[in-house]
């Protein structure tokens, strides 16, 4: 009733959706804003650790490229976390939550270092080869099946399910760890404990882990692109009964791709044990389970962009190893701000904010084309903010029972919309996560 | 990849031809020592090794670019990535601090022949035959010994005040590993709190791991919550001595003072001090000296340390008799590991062979009682007294 009586406020500021920004542009702007946050890390680094931002820099470059080792190192640690990013693609594509890379890795590894303890002495060495990886490949993908049954079945929650999984996973590593090495040190060595068996080198300990990660980018990107397999999976995403409605097995849909997934986790979890590390331990996967997450997203599941998305969290995290610090913190929150800042990026890549004039004229477009333009409509959100207060106190004076009335019901209004945008945002697309990231973020700085 | 193939190799041809050149002495200035740890200053087993590092890099005048230190370093493949990339860099003493890290700094010993690579609590550089690679540790047993004293002394005061009685008197002690560095550990305490108060027991649990803030506080919790009344640990994170400081237990930390989380509760600790050590390994390599395969601190060089008494809680007298027991222990007329004070299924020790070399057929080889004494850390700087003596139940399961 009271909404007749006055006009309707419009928002704050909409978003709207946008598809006009010539590649060309993008492709300036993503880079822009990389940079940017450099800059902006490297003054952090000034202020936090005393290390002024071209020294910042250099050190991240060397740290990455300073030797061939490191190139070598650089190329293989990108290629483990774009496995584990791979994996995951196909299961987010299809709305499936799978945060349980790091537990599916680890028992692939497991399985793994099962093969090289039981079989190691027992069998010639190419032929325990075959056993770790078929092992490896089929624990990993047992991990996966079990909450996607679930899912398909009896519509459990994956998210939780796929997370405990993890644990368990950590546990009987442990359990396995503690059963094996004698001494109760809880270290299994290659040598004394696993019969010295370790994968075949291809010319050099590196090559390996690079040539099965060029094969997976390359066949994850034409089964995701070409294949029914990756139609199906896309549509199952897009809407269950959608797909049910066009005769998609929906039930074998959610199982065939977290058996895929879990399948390539596990030959992760091989190279990790079978080839570099050549033992198992809680720690063997070291949360890349969850960092595959956010390289999966940042990518966009499209396996090209995700080698540059790996390339940026390797290339980061060698980088500032660099650093000579004693403390880890700084790092992380290096980290923390580059993906920050191209999420921030990518929403702005893909959505526009409308806001609300402020005398009421219909709403102004605020292009929103760089980082700087962002901060502008920051500021212009706060001038809106404090003229609405003003508003708002003007009327109080003037009549102290209609300004009650108003404010109740701009505090009602407030929070439906609130409401409302928060619904949408949980039902919409993958990129409005990254706006809902955005918008959390903002909140806190302010 | 050619390219970068050959550029590795002359990379790695001159490092190593520098390093020969080492091998007779070198400056000061031209030395160039890396450090590996396991986790950063957020543990306290880390952060112990890292202000002893920089301690001594100070003492020994070394500036800011001849140290390098990475942290966060898992006990996997990466240790060996990050010694051969210090091993690149120039640097002449390579050091790791965990257990784990071990085979993996043996895989880079093996391939830079002429950089010292040093390991702590390592076991196995007495049979490795790498002249390059050394294992060092303390007698941090006699550490242990002296900070279970002053538990026993705050047990004493608790009976005396008729606040136990003496059966009552249970110890707690939250361990990593069932394995000999932490037993050997316990055990010492043990039995300086036993050297106080003879009724004394106590009940070790393991969180199976060195680092994991929330199982030590809540293994810590669970023994609280089984009566005991004192609480010890040899585990890495804050997590024991916060749950004694919540619940108002006693604790007697390790590998530096918990006083600001505890410092209702905090009574001492015992360390030790890496910094000798470290100056050692310097100097060694600056004089063209060889480094000890097998390095053992002790109370003399200044390795182990029993000190940041919390003076609102010990008294003068308890560290007045800790002193006495300290120059004792010196002097070598009292032993920790002395057979008449402990016993081991109701029977006094008399001979006991130790799995000193670590061979991995884990046979027990090497005798390691002499005249009534275990001697701990005389035949390898890492313990091996693995024994669960009677007055100590270890939980090893995770019930």
């Amino acid at each position: 009733m009271h909404k007749i009586e006055r006009p309707m406020r419009d928002p704050l500021f909409h978003i709207s959706k946008r598809d006009d920004m010539s590649w060309k542009k993008r492709f300036l702007l993503r880079g822009g804003v990389i940079l940017f946050s450099f800059l902006f890390t490297g003054i952090l680094s000034w202020i936090l650790i005393g290390v002024d931002p071209f020294t910042f820099i250099g050190k991240l470059f060397e740290g990455t490229f300073g030797t061939s080792r490191r190139i070598w190192l650089l190329l293989r640690n990108l290629a483990i976390l774009l496995c584990i990013a791979l994996a995951l693609a196909p299961a987010f594509k299809m709305r499936f939550w799978n945060i349980g890379a790091e537990g599916q890795v680890l028992m692939g590894g497991l399985a793994t270092a099962i093969c090289m303890y039981y079989l190691g002495d027992k069998l010639p060495e190419p032929v325990v080869w075959l056993f770790m990886v078929v092992a490896g490949i089929l624990a990993g993908a047992l991990w996966a099946v079990i909450p996607a049954i679930c899912k398909a079945y009896w519509n459990t929650n994956e998210t939780l399910f796929t997370l405990m999984m993890n644990y368990v996973a950590i546990q009987l590593v442990s359990f396995f760890t503690n059963v094996w090495v004698k001494d109760g040190s809880g270290v299994l060595k290659n040598a004394t404990h696993l019969n010295g068996i370790k994968l075949p080198e291809l010319g050099n300990p590196y090559l390996l882990t690079l040539l099965v990660a060029v094969l997976l980018t390359v066949g994850m990107f034409i089964y995701l692109k070409y294949s029914k397999h990756g139609y199906e999976l896309s549509v199952v995403g897009e809407s269950e009964n959608t797909a049910r409605y066009i005769g998609i097995n929906v039930k074998k849909v959610i199982i065939r791709t977290m058996a895929l997934s879990g399948a390539i986790c596990g030959i992760t979890g091989v190279l990790l044990v079978g080839a570099i590390n050549g033992s198992v331990t809680t720690a063997t996967v070291g949360g890349q389970g969850f960092t595959g997450i956010i390289v999966s997203w940042l990518g966009k599941f499209n396996p090209g962009f995700m080698v540059l998305t790996s390339f940026l969290v390797i290339f980061l995290d060698r980088g500032t190893g660099q650093l000579n610090l004693t403390n880890n913190a700084f790092p992380a929150i290096v980290t923390g701000i580059v993906i920050f800042f191209i999420i921030g990026c990518e929403f702005f890549i893909s959505y526009r904010l409308k806001f609300r004039k402020k005398k009421k004229q219909e709403g102004e477009v605020l292009q929103t084309e760089d980082a700087p333009a962002a901060e502008q409509t920051e500021e212009a959100k706060e001038r809106n903010l404090l003229q609405k207060i003003g508003d708002g106190a003007k009327n109080c004076v003037l009549t102290a029972a209609r300004g009650v009335k108003k404010g109740a019901l701009f505090i009602g209004n407030q929070t439906a919309k609130a409401f409302r945008k928060g619904k949408d945002l949980f039902k919409k697309k993958p990129k409005e996560k990254a706006e809902e990231t955005q918008t959390e973020k903002e909140e806190e700085d302010v | 990849m050619k390219k970068l193939l050959a550029l590795g190799l002359a990379a790695t041809l001159s490092v190593a031809g520098l390093a020969t050149l080492s091998a007779c002495g070198m400056d000061k200035e031209d030395l160039k020592i890396g450090f590996i740890f396991l986790h950063d200053e957020s543990s306290t087993y880390d952060k112990n090794f890292i202000d002893a590092a920089k301690a001594a890099v100070e003492e020994m005048g070394l500036t800011e670019d001849q140290v390098i230190m990475k942290t966060n370093i898992p006990e996997d493949d990466t240790c060996y990535d990050t010694a051969a990339d210090l091993a690149d860099s120039g640097c002449d003493i390579v050091f790791a601090d965990s257990f784990g890290h071990e085979a993996y700094m043996m895989k880079a010993a093996e391939e830079f022949p002429d950089v010292e690579f040093c390991h702590a609590t390592g076991t196995q550089a007495h049979t490795a035959g790498l002249d390059n690679y050394h294992n060092a540790f303390a007698t941090i047993y006699e550490g242990r010994y002296l900070a279970g004293m002053v538990a026993g002394y705050e047990l004493k005061e608790m009976i005396d005040n008729g606040d136990i009685t003496a059966d009552q008197a249970k110890m707690g002690y939250v361990g990593a590993f069932p394995y000999a560095e932490v037993v050997s550990g316990f055990t010492s305490f043990y039995l300086g709190a036993k050297s106080i108060v003879e009724e004394v027991t106590m009940t070790v649990r393991y969180t199976n791991s060195w680092y994991e803030p929330t199982a030590e506080k809540t293994t810590a919790e669970t023994l609280i919550g089984e009566g005991c009344v004192l609480i010890s640990q040899h585990a890495d994170s804050l997590g024991a001595p916060s749950a004694c400081e919540e619940a108002g237990v006693p604790n007697v930390s390790y590998n530096g003072s918990t006083y600001t989380t505890g410092p209702n509760t905090y009574l001492i600790h015992s360390r030790i001090n890496w910094q000798p050590y470290f100056e050692y390994i310097i100097q060694s390599v600056i004089d063209g000296e060889k480094i000890a395969t097998d390095w053992t601190g002790t109370l003399e060089t200044g390795s182990v340390e029993v000190s940041g008494y919390n003076d609102e809680l010990v008294s003068a007298d308890t560290m007045a008799a800790v002193s006495l027991a300290l120059q004792e222990l010196k002097d070598g007329t009292r032993h920790v590991f002395d057979t008449a004070n402990f016993t081991v299924g109701g029977e006094t020790l008399s001979s006991y062979l130790a799995d000193v070399d670590d061979d991995g057929t884990f046979t027990k080889e090497t005798e390691v009682i002499e005249n009534g004494i275990f001697y701990e850390s005389k035949h390898r700087s890492a313990p091996y007294f693995d024994l669960i003596i009677d007055g100590i139940t270890s939980i090893t399961s995770n019930g």
